[in-house]
C-alpha cells in the first residue's frame, strides 16, 4: 500500500484545532484553551479512513513565525522542516464565531498552493451567540469547500473526510489575489465575511460577565490566590482516603508475602526491595492526578490566559512576560512539558530564563517526598478556619520554590541571559466548560505515565538498589545494621562527607542517588535502606514513624528545602538539552541549583539547630 | 465625556470602560522592530474601522489592559497599545 495523503492541521490558537484532530483520529491529544497549547508533533490516520494521516500543527496567527512552535507550522507549511514531508492538503480549522480574524489566516494560507478544506468550527456556540453565517455562500467567495462542524460532538466529521479525499484528488484552488500585505488580507477578510454573515451576534456574554469577576484588580486576584491554594489544599486533602487505601493494600500484601513465603531471598527481594521502594512511590498517584486534574481545568477552561494577564505586571517585574506564567504554572505538574510549553514564548532570552527557573516550581514527583517528610515531622492540627498546619506547609514550599524562581529570574536576566524584556500579547479565549472526557483521557494518561515510570525506572533502581543495599553482607558480630556495611552504606559514607554540614545522615546521602532518576525514587530509596536496617519496624508502622524517630527536626526541615531547590532528575537536564540545543545550559542549570540548594540547607540546617 | 468625542488618542490612553475605532496602526516607520510589532498586533486582530473597548486593567499599574477588538479579547502592554490609534466613541 502506498503511504497515507498527508494532511496538515492548521489554525488560529484557541480554534479547538486539537480537538477536532481528537475527534477524527481517536487519538489522545492533549487539549487546551491557551494559546501555545500544542508544543508536540501529534499525528494520527483518521479513523475509517486509514489512507488519509493527520498532522496537528501548533496554533499560529500567521506564516510569519513568532516563536520556536510557530516555526514549526511555517516549515511544514512550506515543506521546508527538517524531518517532516509536504503536506498533500490543508484542514484550515476556522472559529465561527470569530470569522473576519480567522478568514485573513484562511487568504495568507491560499496563497502555498495546497489543497484546503475549511472546517467551519464551533459553529454550535455561533448559533448560540445568534450569529448566522451562510457556509455556502463562504464556499464560493474562496472557492474551497467548507463543512460546519462541532467537534466535540462529531458533528461534520464524515462530510469533512470526504472533502478531503475529493480535494486531494482534485488538486489546490485556482490562484486569487487578495494582495500582498497583511492590511490588505484583513480588509478582503472582512469583506467576505461581512459579505456572508446574516447575523452578527451578540457576543459571549458569559465570558464577559465572568472576566469582570475574574480579572477584577481585587476580586481576581483573591480568586487566583484562593484557586491555587485551594488546589494544594485539596492535594492533601481529598488524597488522604484513596491513600490509606493503597497504603492497606501495600501493607496486606508484604504481610501475605511474610506469611506464605519463607525467609530468604525472594522473601527480602519482594518485600523490602520492590514492595517497600516502588509501594512508597504509588500510594501518591491520588495527590498527583489531583494537582493534575486542577491544571487540565484551568487549563480547559481559558482561565489559565487570564492567569497570565493577572501577573504579567510581577512578572515583568523580574524581566519576564505574564505568558511564562503558563509554562511555569505547568511545571507544577512536570518540569518536562513545562520546559517543552516554553516553545510558545517568542524572545529567546525570555524563553531560556524560563526553562532556567522551570525546575525551581515544584514537580509533582517531589510530592511524595514532601508528603512523607511532613506527615512524619509536622503535626495534623489546624491553625484558622479550614487550613491545616500541614497544608500550609506544603503552601509555603511551593512558595519558597517560586520566590526562588523570581529572584532567580530576575538575576539571570540581569548578569547572565541579557536581554530587553518581550512584549506580551496574549488572546484571552471565550470560557468553556470543560470537556469531562478530555479532563478524564488526560487523568488516565497521566496515571497510565506514572504507574509506567513505576513500573519501569523505580521498579530498576530500586531492585539495583536493593542489591547494593545487602551486598557485601556484615561481617560476624557486626554492631551496626547489616546495610551499614553494604556498598550503599559506603557510598552513603563517601557522600555523607559532602552533606553532613547540611544535616544529613549517610541514610539521606545514598538516597539522594538514585534519587537522580526521578524524584520519588529518593523516598522508595528511603523505604527500602530503612527496610532493610529494621524490617520488622518498618514492616508494622510504616516509612513516616520510622523517619520520625531516625530524624533531628532540623534534619527533615534540611531535607524538604533541599528537595525545594535541587537541580532536578536526569529526564529534566536531558530535555533542558534538547530544548536548548547543548549542553552549556542544561550543565549552568545543574550548577546553580546545586548551589542554592546547598546554600539555603546549611542556612537552614545550622538555624534551625540553634533555635531547637 | 462628550469633548472628547471624535478626538484622535493611542489605544493605551483610554480609559477603563471606554470605547473607540481603530484608525490607524503607526509609529515609528523606519524602525524596524516597530513595524514587526505593528504586524503582530494586525495579526492578533487589529484592524483599521473595528471597535475597541478597554475592559480591563492590571491590578499593579493598571498595565496591561484587556481590550475587546472585534470578536475577540486580547491583552497586551500599554506601549504596544500605544501603536494603536482609536478615535473616541
Amino acid at each position: 500500500m502506498s503511504s497515507p495523503h498527508l494532511v496538515a492541521v492548521v489554525g488560529n490558537p484557541n480554534c479547538g484545532k486539537s480537538a477536532l484532530f481528537n475527534a477524527l483520529t481517536g487519538l489522545r491529544q492533549k487539549v487546551a484553551n491557551y494559546p501555545g497549547a500544542t508544543v508536540e508533533r501529534r499525528t494520527g490516520k483518521v479513523l475509517h479512513h486509514a489512507e488519509i494521516e493527520l498532522i496537528d500543527l501548533p496554533g499560529t496567527y500567521s506564516l510569519t513565525p513568532r516563536s520556536p512552535d510557530e516555526a514549526v507550522t511555517q516549515q511544514v507549511l512550506a515543506g521546508t522542516h527538517s524531518i517532516e514531508r509536504k503536506p498533500d492538503a490543508i484542514l484550515c480549522v476556522v472559529d465561527a464565531t470569530n470569522l473576519a480574524q480567522h478568514l485573513r489566516f484562511v487568504l495568507e494560507l491560499r496563497g502555498l498552493g495546497l489543497p484546503i478544506v475549511i472546517a467551519l468550527n464551533m459553529i454550535d456556540m455561533a448559533t448560540r451567540e445568534r450569529i448566522a453565517i451562510d457556509s455556502k455562500l463562504l464556499s464560493e467567495k474562496l472557492g474551497i469547500p467548507v463543512i460546519e462542524t462541532v467537534a466535540v460532538r462529531k458533528k461534520g466529521l464524515p462530510e469533512l473526510t470526504e472533502q478531503l479525499l475529493h480535494v486531494i484528488n482534485v488538486g489546490a484552488p485556482s490562484c486569487a489575489d487578495y494582495g500582498d500585505s497583511l492590511k490588505q488580507r484583513q480588509k478582503a477578510a472582512r469583506k467576505i465575511a461581512a459579505d456572508v454573515t446574516l447575523s452578527e451576534g451578540i457576543g459571549h456574554k458569559t465570558t464577559r460577565i465572568l472576566d469582570k469577576i475574574l480579572l477584577h484588580p481585587v476580586i481576581g486576584l483573591i480568586i487566583l490566590f484562593t484557586l491555587l491554594f485551594t488546589m494544594f489544599q485539596a492535594v492533601f486533602a481529598w488524597a488522604e482516603t484513596p491513600m490509606d487505601m493503597i497504603e492497606a493494600g501495600i501493607g496486606g500484601l508484604q504481610e501475605y508475602f511474610a506469611n506464605t513465603l519463607p525467609d530468604g531471598f525472594l522473601l527480602s527481594v519482594l518485600n523490602d526491595g520492590i514492595l517497600s521502594g516502588v509501594g512508597a512511590v504509588v500510594v501518591f498517584l491520588p495527590q498527583i492526578l489531583i494537582l493534575f486534574f486542577f491544571i487540565l481545568i484551568l487549563e480547559s477552561t481559558g482561565y489559565m490566559a487570564r492567569a497570565a494577564f493577572l501577573m504579567d505586571k510581577l512578572m515583568s517585574a523580574v524581566g519576564l512576560n505574564g505568558r511564562a506564567f503558563i509554562p511555569l504554572l505547568s511545571s507544577f505538574a512536570c518540569a518536562i512539558p513545562g520546559i517543552m510549553a516554553a516553545r510558545s514564548i517568542s524572545n529567546e532570552k525570555d524563553r531560556l530564563t524560563t526553562i532556567l527557573i522551570a525546575p525551581l516550581m515544584t514537580c509533582s514527583a517531589r510530592l511524595p517526598v514532601y508528603t512523607v517528610i511532613i506527615a512524619a515531622f509536622i503535626p495534623d492540627k489546624t491553625v484558622g478556619i479550614g487550613i491545616g498546619l500541614q497544608g500550609l506547609v506544603l503552601f509555603s514550599l511551593y512558595l519558597a520554590g517560586i520566590v526562588a524562581a523570581l529572584i532567580a529570574a530576575a538575576l539571570l536576566k540581569r548578569f547572565v541571559v541579557k536581554g530587553t524584556a518581550d512584549t506580551f500579547m496574549l488572546e484571552l479565549p471565550k470560557y468553556q466548560t470543560p470537556n469531562l472526557r478530555f479532563v478524564l483521557i488526560g487523568l488516565f494518561e497521566r496515571a497510565r505515565l506514572f504507574l509506567k515510570r513505576a513500573g519501569s525506572i523505580i521498579l530498576v533502581s530500586t531492585i539495583v538498589l536493593w542489591i547494593l543495599a545487602i551486598y557485601p553482607v556484615a561481617p560476624e558480630g557486626a554492631d551496626k545494621p547489616a546495610v551499614a556495611y553494604s556498598f550503599v552504606g559506603i557510598i552513603g559514607g563517601w557522600l555523607q562527607n559532602i552533606f553532613a554540614p547540611i544535616g544529613f545522615n549517610w541514610e539521606i546521602s545514598a538516597a539522594l542517588v538514585p534519587g537522580m532518576a526521578a524524584r520519588e525514587v529518593a523516598i522508595a530509596a528511603l523505604g527500602t535502606v530503612y527496610s532493610l536496617s529494621g524490617s520488622d519496624e518498618m514492616l508494622e508502622v510504616g516509612l513516616v514513624t520510622v523517619l520520625n524517630n531516625a530524624w533531628s527536626l532540623p534534619t527533615a526541615l534540611s531535607f524538604l528545602v533541599w528537595f525545594v531547590f535541587a537541580p532536578q532528575c536526569l529526564s529534566t537536564i536531558a530535555v533542558a538539552r534538547r530544548e536548548t540545543g547543548g549542553w552549556k545550559w542544561p550543565l549552568f542549570m545543574v550548577a546553580y541549583l546545586f548551589g542554592i540548594a546547598y546554600i539555603a540547607c546549611f542556612i537552614t540546617y545550622q538555624t534551625a539547630s540553634a533555635l531547637l | 465625556m462628550n469633548h472628547l468625542s471624535n478626538v484622535v488618542i493611542p489605544l493605551g490612553a483610554l480609559l477603563i470602560g471606554s470605547r473607540g475605532k481603530v484608525t490607524e496602526l503607526s509609529g515609528d516607520q523606519h524602525d524596524l522592530e516597530t513595524s514587526d510589532r505593528i504586524d503582530r498586533l494586525r495579526e492578533i486582530g487589529f484592524s483599521e474601522g473595528l471597535d475597541v473597548e478597554l475592559l480591563h486593567q492590571s491590578p499593579f499599574g493598571k498595565d496591561p489592559i484587556a481590550v475587546r477588538i472585534g470578536a475577540m479579547t486580547v491583552a497586551l502592554r500599554r506601549s504596544e497599545a500605544n501603536l494603536i490609534k482609536v478615535q473616541v466613541i
